[in-house]
């Protein structure tokens, strides 16, 4: 409840031009749908990862070198790191855009946070290869 | 930011608390908000005793004897007092309800019937909401039967259980309980359609009479005018109708994807 009248920022606007605004952005679909293959994928892939962490606890740094070096091992961590982070940036970008009404402070945000889970990505994925091929 | 505290003018203030009516037998205390744009003055909470012998047994019935024999100057909308024209749509007890299908007994919150304005609406007065820009919500998604094809001589033919998929969305009032119990269409209100425009499109987009379905679509495939609905469900929770804007938007995302795959 603001005791303001709803004419806001275009007083002389109509109604509907406020609403129709900048049109549809004809996106936001493969975001969505996006979001609940990866919350899919991630519930079966951190099952697979958190059994390989729990086996890999208290080895030895050779045999865990060794079991990483193992392609299914890699591969699995890998997908497992491709699916959560693409899943944390989606979803971190959408309470940006729920909670964040300055526009400028908005897209500077949600770069940051496209970066970020880049460079998540990139540097968990660029540790498991240098452990699985023994660089 | 979301503003999660009131703005300094809307911040509520104690109100007037309005005598007991002399002889009355049983009594229901209300307390309701109180806002007029002319007098400067910050919203108030005002404070009546319903005569119940005198009265009949719905919110609204206490507000109409309230202004009838109280304080004229209570400002509300009402029309049919049956729960079809959806004027009378208010924060009841904590919940947005109608206020003519409502009883008081089922909503005394320690013994008060609490009424305030449809919430995180501009107020016009008392419990008055402005909706404007709700009405043109509804308007933009075009709620009226679009074809192409030459009108047939009789009427556009539809089959039985194609109009029975109609069924749980012809129904809203467009009262505005669900959209203002979301919190989704609390922060983005400006571009998020909101439950109830969004319930009216599924109606139009499950016509099979209709056949402007892609553009219908179109319109709607947007981060905010859609899918600003993280499923809350405040709205169906609300719904005087019983009706379920939730799972219509959900109709609505699934034709989204299933026109992509």
């Amino acid at each position: 409840m603001s005791n303001t009248p709803s004419s806001g920022h275009a007083p002389m606007r109509t109604p509907l031009g406020r609403v129709r605004g900048l049109g549809s952005a004809r996106s936001g679909t493969d975001h969505f749908f996006q979001q609940r293959v990866t919350g899919l994928a991630n519930l079966i892939l951190m099952i697979a990862f958190i059994g390989i962490v729990i086996c890999l606890a208290g080895s030895s740094y050779a045999a865990t070198r060794a079991t990483l070096g193992n392609p299914f091992v890699a591969v699995v961590i890998l997908l497992t790191l491709l699916s959560v982070t693409t899943h944390m940036r989606i979803g971190m970008q959408v309470v940006i855009e729920d909670y964040i009404h300055t526009e400028a402070l908005k897209v500077l945000l949600i770069v940051a946070n496209t970066f970020f889970s880049i460079a998540i990505a990139l540097a968990g994925a660029f540790a498991v290869l240098k452990i699985s091929l023994g660089g | 930011m979301v503003e999660l505290t009131l703005p300094k003018n809307s911040q509520i203030t104690p109100g007037k608390v309005w005598p007991k009516p002399q002889g009355a037998k049983t009594l229901t205390e209300f307390r309701i908000y109180r806002w007029n744009p002319d007098d400067g003055r910050n919203p108030r909470i005002d404070t009546y005793y319903v005569d119940r012998e005198d009265c009949g047994p719905m919110v609204l019935d206490g507000l109409i004897w309230i202004k009838n024999t109280v304080d004229p100057t209570l400002t509300f909308r009402r029309s049919c007092r049956e729960g079809v024209c959806g004027s009378c749509a208010m924060n009841i007890g904590g919940t947005n309800t109608l206020a003519c299908t409502k009883g008081m007994d089922e909503v005394l919150v320690k013994g008060v019937v609490n009424v305030y304005p449809l919430p995180h609406m501009p107020v016009v007065k008392d419990l008055v909401p402005d909706l404007t820009h709700f009405y043109a919500q509804h308007a933009s998604i075009e709620p009226w039967l679009q074809t192409d094809s030459p009108p047939p001589e009789k009427e556009w033919r539809q089959a039985k259980d194609d109009r029975e998929k109609l069924d749980g969305l012809y129904e809203c009032i467009l009262c505005a309980c669900c959209s203002t119990s979301c919190p989704s269409y609390w922060w983005n209100g400006d571009r998020y359609l909101g439950p109830a425009a969004l319930l009216q499109a599924t109606r139009w987009l499950k016509d099979s009479r209709d056949e402007r379905t892609g553009s219908r679509l179109d319109y709607l495939e947007d981060p905010f005018r859609l899918y600003r609905c993280h499923t809350i469900m405040n709205c169906a929770q609300a719904c005087p109708k019983s009706l379920n804007p939730a799972k219509a938007i959900a109709e609505i995302k699934k034709m989204m994807v299933e026109r992509q795959i």
